[in-house]
């Protein structure tokens, strides 16, 4: 178990390289630069000598090569570098705002799991039932809205006609000010848990043990906790691995709509005026957030199913 | 025709202003929003030169100048007089003795000192250093070749004397966001970036990066019974259809409206007495480049501009949150000709001014444009039938709004389209026409005209007020000839307040920045205040 743990960590390496490289170079091509992002808005004249201090300072002017020289050296010594914008550490800017990302992710998962399961579940166990039947037009609805309006939909009844909510903010960090948002980025992942546990648990309830554990007598409730929940596990833990995985960077969307202080909104507004150190440091922190759950995902089956270790 | 529009502007600006109701009340929380992003980039402000930062710099500072926005001129802020030399170059102020800053040390002649060194300092790298490039000394300073900027001259402890380049008004670039003051006493100066230190009517509380700055009351301010207001939460809201619902649901108490929201507000009874407009002082346009042949033509400059119907588009797109231009000072510009009739729509001269340039037959042109929906790829589409009509072919050239600003700069455009600062100072407004600007800087269409630079030179020499913007006005009027641009509109800025809020103003220069000291809430705020 220890190999296996160790070479899936180590796998983690030269995918956040390449990742590194690639950020680097495309967001070295593309037209637009920190300086020209300043009066972008035309609010203020252009200042080619404000533009050339500020090149010369973040060193923009300095070759192509001898700045990804840099910008390696930097990464290798675990320094993301120094935001254009803000003229603080990376780091800082994203340490700042990584709670609140992880706190949506993890709430919106948890509400996924919480219901997108047991209905799944409860559907391949009826199926063709009414529950069956509602469960899965929710999941295909859930699947096919967008975020946004749904965002906004849930802002116009839960806030403006219930009063039940705050429509939009951190508040003090307050539970109250993360049910919209989290509901909102659940709903997809949820409604993608509901399909795929009813069809794995729906797999499993015609697979021949199934049969078997019936024909010995054993009890509609063994069977489902010792065979049939066991078995569709392996299905549901990937799909929440990948969900997970990728839900810090979904939120893009919800924290901009919800003013949520995430790191989601951090690098939507840093791709916008080319901060490009915060650009990349950002876009690393959620390609390594979705490679470590998905190694944890892969050290579960492990757990879970002994033969995947086998192979 | 303009001078309906003058009058509309005016009548928005009276309707603005009967918000300054007397009775002011002390007490309460506003929660104020900042549409322009979803964060602060810093609390440095002086090393920021975006709006979004000016929330807060309302709040927590002061410049030796701020701007007025019923005069619609800047006043005076840290000083309570100043003398002026003969030849109109040197400024001796008399600082405000009452000033404190929010560490508990008085305002001095040092404090300007160091606050301008250290925004000239050329290893900050700072935006504002083109504002103090104005002193006597500063460019020397910024270039690295002096340790002092030589203007700058402490004559006591309350008195300060400023030397300026030339007879300008110090007025505009000391009013700026970019320019504001600092405490000299302050030995971290990176600890300006989290915790910022003012001379402003509010002090630093709490900043949720990402989520919104808290600012709470400052005893000691210099105003007396000023500020009304106990707390603001300056909130980032940079989505219209939130900020919407959360305006409508009475969690915030200001908000900044698009056209579509503008048009909907309107509509409702509840919502349309409780809109402030003003003119704002930005023109969209069109730039032509020059060096692209049809451009070299006046004639083909000025057909275009005869043959796009600018009302319909501000109408059916804009949904008439904007006033057509008739040239490229605005409404508010004390130097606006409002006898200066706009370009009328006119097809047939447009065809007979393209026939006589030798392009009857029209040509092709591309312009290089932002998804922004007020001055960007939608309005390009806007113009597209206009011009087809005319025989001109036109291609958008859709470009994110960073890389608009490569491709104006570098030169490398065909036509662009983009809204400009036009004001509020109309002398600098109109630099961007004068020949001896780079193109780089702001003179983007390369414009040169002997007959323009000869009134502009002769206006930054009149330090008659009056003199000087009849000088501009006749300088506008011939850019308006000229046509460097297709002239589109002023922007109407809008925005919606909740009926408990008094105190805001009609500013000109960035509706959504308001002076907080002014601002109170009255008995009937809900619960939350």
């Amino acid at each position: 178990m220890f190999r296996f743990t160790l070479r899936r960590i180590l796998q983690i390496i030269p995918t956040v390289v390449v990742v590194a490289l690639l950020i680097f170079v495309i967001f070295s091509v593309v037209p637009g630069t920190f300086a020209a992002s300043l009066f972008a808005d035309g609010k203020r004249a252009a200042d080619p000598q404000m533009i050339a201090r500020l090149n010369e300072e973040f060193g923009l002017n300095k070759p192509l090569m001898e700045r990804f020289v840099a910008y390696v050296t930097d990464l290798a010594q675990f320094d993301l570098g120094t935001s254009f914008r803000t003229r603080q550490p990376v780091f800082d800017l994203i340490n700042d705002r990584m709670w609140a990302s992880l706190k949506l992710a993890i709430v919106a998962m948890v509400f996924a799991l919480a219901v997108g399961v047991p209905l799944g579940f409860l559907a391949a166990m009826r199926p063709g039932s009414v529950l069956d039947t509602v469960t899965m037009i929710g999941a295909v609805s859930g699947l096919s809205m967008p975020q946004f309006w749904l965002g906004l939909l849930a802002m116009y009844l839960f806030a403006l006609q219930l009063n039940w909510l705050p429509s939009f903010g951190y508040g003090n960090g307050s539970f109250q000010n993360l049910i919209l948002p989290a509901v909102t980025l659940g709903v997809t992942p949820l409604a993608l848990l509901a399909r795929t546990t009813r069809a794995g648990v729906l797999d499993v309830l015609n697979a021949d043990f199934i049969r078997t554990a019936h024909s010995k007598g054993m009890s509609e409730i063994k069977v489902v906790r010792w065979h049939v929940a066991r078995n569709a596990l392996v299905l549901i833990v990937t799909t929440v691995g990948l969900q997970f995985g990728s839900l810090i960077g979904q939120a893009v969307v919800i924290e901009k709509l919800f003013a949520w202080p995430g790191i989601g909104s951090l690098l939507v507004d840093s791709v916008a005026i080319r901060d490009i150190p915060v650009v990349q440091g950002t876009i690393l922190v959620i390609v390594l957030w979705f490679l470590v759950i998905n190694t944890a995902v892969d050290l579960i089956y492990a757990a879970i199913d002994p033969r995947i270790k086998q192979e | 025709m303009l001078k309906k529009l003058t009058l509309a502007a005016m009548l928005s600006l009276s309707v603005a202003t009967g918000a300054l109701a007397a009775g002011e009340r002390s007490g309460g929380t506003l929660v104020f929003t900042a549409p322009y992003g979803s964060s602060f980039a810093t609390l440095d402000v002086q090393a920021s030169p975006n709006t979004q930062e000016e929330f807060i710099t309302q709040a927590i500072h002061r410049g030796l100048y701020s701007w007025n926005s019923i005069e619609n001129k800047p006043v005076l802020e840290l000083a309570d007089s100043e003398d002026l030399s003969e030849d109109g170059t040197v400024h001796t102020y008399h600082l405000r003795k009452n000033a404190v800053f929010h560490n508990g040390k008085p305002l001095t002649a040092d404090d300007f000192i160091y606050s301008y060194k250290r925004i000239a300092n050329p290893k900050n790298a700072f935006p504002g250093a083109s504002f103090i490039a104005v002193i006597k000394g500063a460019d020397e300073f910024i270039a690295g070749k002096a340790d002092e900027i030589s203007g700058l001259k402490k004559i006591d402890d309350n008195t300060l004397e400023i030397t300026y380049t030339g007879p300008i008004n110090p007025g505009f670039p000391l009013m700026q966001n970019t320019t504001v003051i600092y405490p000299s006493n302050v030995e971290d100066e990176t600890s300006f970036a989290k915790n910022p230190i003012g001379l402003g009517a509010f002090v630093f509380k709490e900043h949720v990066p990402g989520s919104q700055v808290v600012v709470e009351k400052f005893d000691k301010y210099y105003e007396e019974g000023k500020p009304y207001l106990d707390r603001i939460n300056i909130v980032l809201m940079a989505e219209d259809a939130a900020r919407d619902v959360a305006f409508r649901n009475k969690e915030i108490d200001v908000s900044i409206l698009g056209p579509t929201q503008y048009q909907a507000y309107q509509g409702e009874d509840v919502l349309k007495d409780h809109l402030l407009e003003v003119a704002e002082v930005y023109t969209r346009n069109i730039g032509f480049n020059p060096a692209f042949e049809p451009f070299k033509d006046k004639r083909v400059r000025q057909a275009i501009n005869y043959a796009i119907n600018a009302p319909l588009i501000i109408e059916r797109l804009v949904k008439n949150k904007a006033y057509p231009a008739s040239g490229w000072l605005p409404l508010s510009s004390p130097a606006f000709d409002k006898d200066k009739a706009a370009y009328a729509f006119d097809p047939e001269k447009a065809k007979a001014l393209l026939t006589e340039a030798g392009y009857a037959d029209g040509f092709e042109f591309e312009v290089t444009a932002s998804p922004n929906e007020s001055w960007g790829v939608p309005i390009v589409e806007a113009i597209l039938p206009m011009l087809k009509k005319v025989g001109i072919t036109v291609k958008p050239k859709p470009v994110e709004s960073s890389a608009l600003g490569d491709a104006v700069t570098s030169n490398t455009f065909q036509a662009f389209i983009w809204s400009n600062l036009s004001g509020p100072d109309p002398l600098n407004a109109l630099r961007c026409f004068h020949s001896k600007t780079q193109q780089s800087a702001c003179n983007y269409t390369s414009y040169a005209s002997p007959e323009f630079d000869k009134l502009y030179e002769a206006a930054q020499q009149e330090r008659d007020p009056a003199k000087q913007n009849d000088l501009l006005r006749q300088a506008n009027n011939i850019v308006q000839d000229d046509a460097p641009v297709w002239f589109f509109n002023y922007n109407k800025a809008v925005m919606a307040y909740q009926p408990w809020i008094h105190g805001l103003v009609p500013n000109a220069t960035e509706l959504a920045v308001q002076p907080y000291d002014e601002i109170w809430i009255d008995e009937t705020a809900p619960a939350r205040q």
